[in-house]
């Protein structure tokens, strides 16, 4: 099983824009990763890289410290499963699952073992000996998986938004699944996806790419509570971050006409920073407070929606650098909460639970998220 | 028009399958309806039908109080907007937006350039007016696809699942622009057609929930979301799924719930007057916990299978015996498979169905929630 290292890749198509700006990298063996990012943020430039279908500009690619940059893949050992499950669909389960070893000339009595093996680690064991034809999306998705996991010299299983076919009342079988077989085989997996909960629910630690870049490396927990890129903040969470313009005072953010006491270290640190300044907070986190609360912020809700389980309400507040131009922001609150378009809100922004922006980068009181970020 | 749509009796059959089953219903004029079902429910044919695209096997459909039953898509004043996106590669986005208009010929150049200017505005597609569709990206293809149809003033405005392509990001902010978009349409009915719950609540108005070419139920959005008559509709009308248990009621000194073989409870309230039998017991994810809150909480011991999570919420989907349940959580919360861990269901909220699946009994909405 392998450790897959990145150094220095970066690549520009002919002709074209960067379609990946340098970055470093390393996947320890037997991790889970995945490459979260929406369409064009250059993700799959990155699993085309690692399997050896494209060759970066610049960089290195290492597995196991061997550098594979120009090897071609069938020569790097890793498996692919598609979006769109590759099966032959005239042979039979176990002749799929023996494809991939028969291709190797490994002995038919090894082979045997070992299908039996992966059909049983995929629960298909009753359906070795039936065609592939006519099997729901779901069993065919996961043949795709076992061939790649019946080589036993497969380094790394890399998976292109494998559950896109899957029907959505299906897929958390399919997840449970594949968190089984990981836990039961130390195989490195990456998982490649614009879908947050696949994501965050199947990988240990989540890459999320934005045009050409990665923003943030951590875990899922990192991701949600400390986002350290404003697009992070956005993309993770349903309805993302709110941010609002502000500037800084010794110990406090200045929206409009509140002041939101922060960290002095991270006030500090913003008052020489570059770019524009945003107060981060989700949605989740604003707590409704008395009237004229110390550090709230007063609102007029413009709109409410009911969804069933909470309801969120878009509120407006003036602030930032323009009083005149008010800025919207949103509150998820407890289901059956009564709140009408119109009415009052003052939100307490949890010190804990607020982070400050600058250029999109967050201020940290020190300098660990920074570092952590640039991965 | 006054009369709106009317369908009387409406059935399609294709190859001895029966798409649509004895539909009956009026869609009122300025009416905004949700169209809800599962996949392959039959949305996408009862659309095509009020198009004129099909034509129903039996049955009549009346538009403006006119039969319309026999005619052509084109002869009738509709607009429909699909789940791909449809638009003329070769026109910039403002004359595919202007299509419809020209088509007309009635309408005076100025006329055309206000209305496309006005409607790219809404979709916020006014400084992409002279690029080409290729040039878009696929949130602005189904703005522009969609603007084609609101210009166009039609008077019966059908979308098909028009976000089930978009990232997820984007889904979440076009739902919230599509309600504001389609208000103060007053002469028009509008049918939107969706799979997912979640949008159905945000778009509120009425809905209509569809399933195995069946209307189930309709009525205003949230009130079948919380009174679904059917089992069905509960479980269509829920994202998550919606958690179901089989249980014996029985009498005694006081009511009891006896749910698999472990587990027993009082009756809640809105529970107590249930005949003693055999019942389905209904409960949404987002009433069942990982701690106790409420005292009438009941706890059932359970497997976990997986945590799935968004970030902002974790889906634990867990087994107690044959039966799987899921709990909807806040935040982050990770747990290996296999772990085991106590539920929380939130007596209060449980729906019981028969063994037929009909309503028997809904929790009551006037207490508090969480």
């Amino acid at each position: 099983m392998a450790r897959i290292e990145l150094r220095g890749i970066s690549h520009t198509y002919a002709g074209g824009t960067p379609a990946l700006k340098p970055l470093e990298m390393v996947w320890e063996d037997g991790g889970s990763y995945a490459l979260l990012g929406p369409s064009g943020c250059g993700k799959t430039t990155l699993l085309n890289i690692i399997s050896g279908l494209l060759r970066p500009t610049v960089g290195a690619v290492l597995i196991d410290g061997k550098d594979v940059t120009r090897a071609p893949p069938e020569e790097r050992n890793i498996a692919q499963v598609f979006q769109f499950p590759v099966v032959y669909d005239t042979m039979t389960v176990f002749d799929n699952l023996a494809f991939p070893l028969r291709n190797r000339r490994v002995p038919e009595g090894e082979i045997r073992k070992r299908v039996e093996q992966i059909g049983e680690l995929l629960e298909m064991s009753h359906q070795l000996g039936r065609r592939a034809r006519g099997l729901s999306a779901d069993e065919l998705q996961k043949i795709s998986l076992g061939r790649g996991l019946v080589r036993k010299d497969v380094a790394a299983i890399l998976f292109d938004e494998p559950l896109t076919v899957i029907d959505p009342h299906a897929k958390w079988l399919l997840r449970r699944k594949l968190k089984q077989i990981h836990q039961a085989t130390p195989v490195t997996l990456v998982y490649v996806t614009h879908d947050q909960v696949e994501a965050l629910t199947l990988a240990d630690r989540v890459v999320v790419m934005n045009e050409g870049s990665v923003v943030q490396q951590g875990s899922p927990e990192d991701l949600f509570e400390r986002p350290a890129h404003t697009f992070v903040g956005h993309f993770i969470g349903s309805p993302g971050m709110n941010f609002l313009p502000c500037t800084v005072e010794e110990d406090a953010a200045v929206v409009g006409a509140h002041r939101v006491p922060l960290d002095a270290n991270v006030c500090a640190k913003a008052r020489v920073a570059k770019g524009p300044l945003v107060l981060g907070v989700r949605p989740e986190f604003l707590r409704r407070v008395e009237p004229e609360s110390r550090g709230a912020i007063r609102t007029t809700v413009s709109h409410v929606e009911e969804l069933g389980t909470h309801v969120i309400a878009s509120a407006s507040y003036s602030g930032g650098a323009d009083e005149q131009d008010p800025k919207e922001l949103k509150v998820k609150l407890p289901e059956g909460t009564k709140v009408r378009a119109g009415e009052t809100l003052w939100l307490e922004l949890p010190l804990s639970r607020t982070t400050l922006y600058a250029d999109g980068q967050a201020v940290s009181g020190d300098a660990a998220v920074r570092a952590e970020s640039h991965g | 028009m006054k009369q709106g749509i009317e369908l009387d009796h409406v059935t399609r059959i294709v190859d001895g399958e029966t798409y649509l089953s004895n539909i009956t219903m009026t869609l009122e004029p300025g009416g905004f309806y949700v169209l809800l079902g599962r996949t392959r429910a039959g949305k996408t044919s009862l659309l095509r039908l009020l198009a004129g695209l099909d034509r129903p096997t039996t049955g009549t459909v009346k538009q403006g109080g006119v039969d319309v039953t026999r005619r052509a898509a084109g002869q009738r004043n509709v607009a429909m907007v699909y789940q791909q996106f449809v638009n003329y590669p070769s026109l910039t986005v403002f004359e595919n937006i202007a299509s419809p208009l020209r088509l007309r010929k009635t309408v005076s150049q100025e006329e055309i350039d206000r209305k496309v200017r006005d409607t790219a505005k809404k979709l916020r597609l006014d400084a992409l007016l002279q690029r080409l569709p290729a040039e878009l990206s696929g949130g602005q293809q189904q703005r522009t696809a969609m603007a084609r149809a609101l210009a166009k003033d039609a008077e019966l405005l059908l979308l098909d699942e028009p976000l089930a392509n978009l990232d997820y990001k984007l889904r979440e902010e076009m739902r919230v622009e599509i309600r504001r978009l389609f208000q103060g349409r007053h002469d028009a009915v509008v049918v939107y057609a969706t799979a997912d719950p979640v949008e159905a609540l945000l778009l509120g108005g009425n809905v209509i929930v569809i399933d195995e070419g069946r209307v189930i139920q309709r009525g205003a959005t949230l009130d079948v979301y919380h009174t679904p008559a059917t089992e069905r509709v509960g479980e269509v009308f829920s994202d998550p799924q919606m958690n179901v248990l089989q249980v014996d009621v029985t009498d005694g000194a006081e009511k009891q719930i006896r749910f698999a073989d472990e587990v027993q409870f009082p009756a809640p309230a809105h529970l107590k007057d249930l005949p003693a039998s055999a019942y389905r017991l209904g409960i949404r994810a987002n009433h069942v916990r990982l701690a106790q809150v409420a005292e009438s909480d009941v706890r059932v011991p359970a497997h976990v299978e997986i945590a799935e999570t968004s970030g902002s919420e974790t889906l634990v989907h867990a087994t107690h015996g044959k039966t799987t349940l899921t709990a909807q959580v806040e935040g982050v919360f990770r747990v290996a498979p296999g772990t085991k861990i106590d539920l929380y269901l939130d007596a209060r909220r449980l729906f019981a169905f028969e063994p037929s699946g009909r309503l028997a009994a809904a929790p009551r909405m006037d207490h508090g929630t969480h």
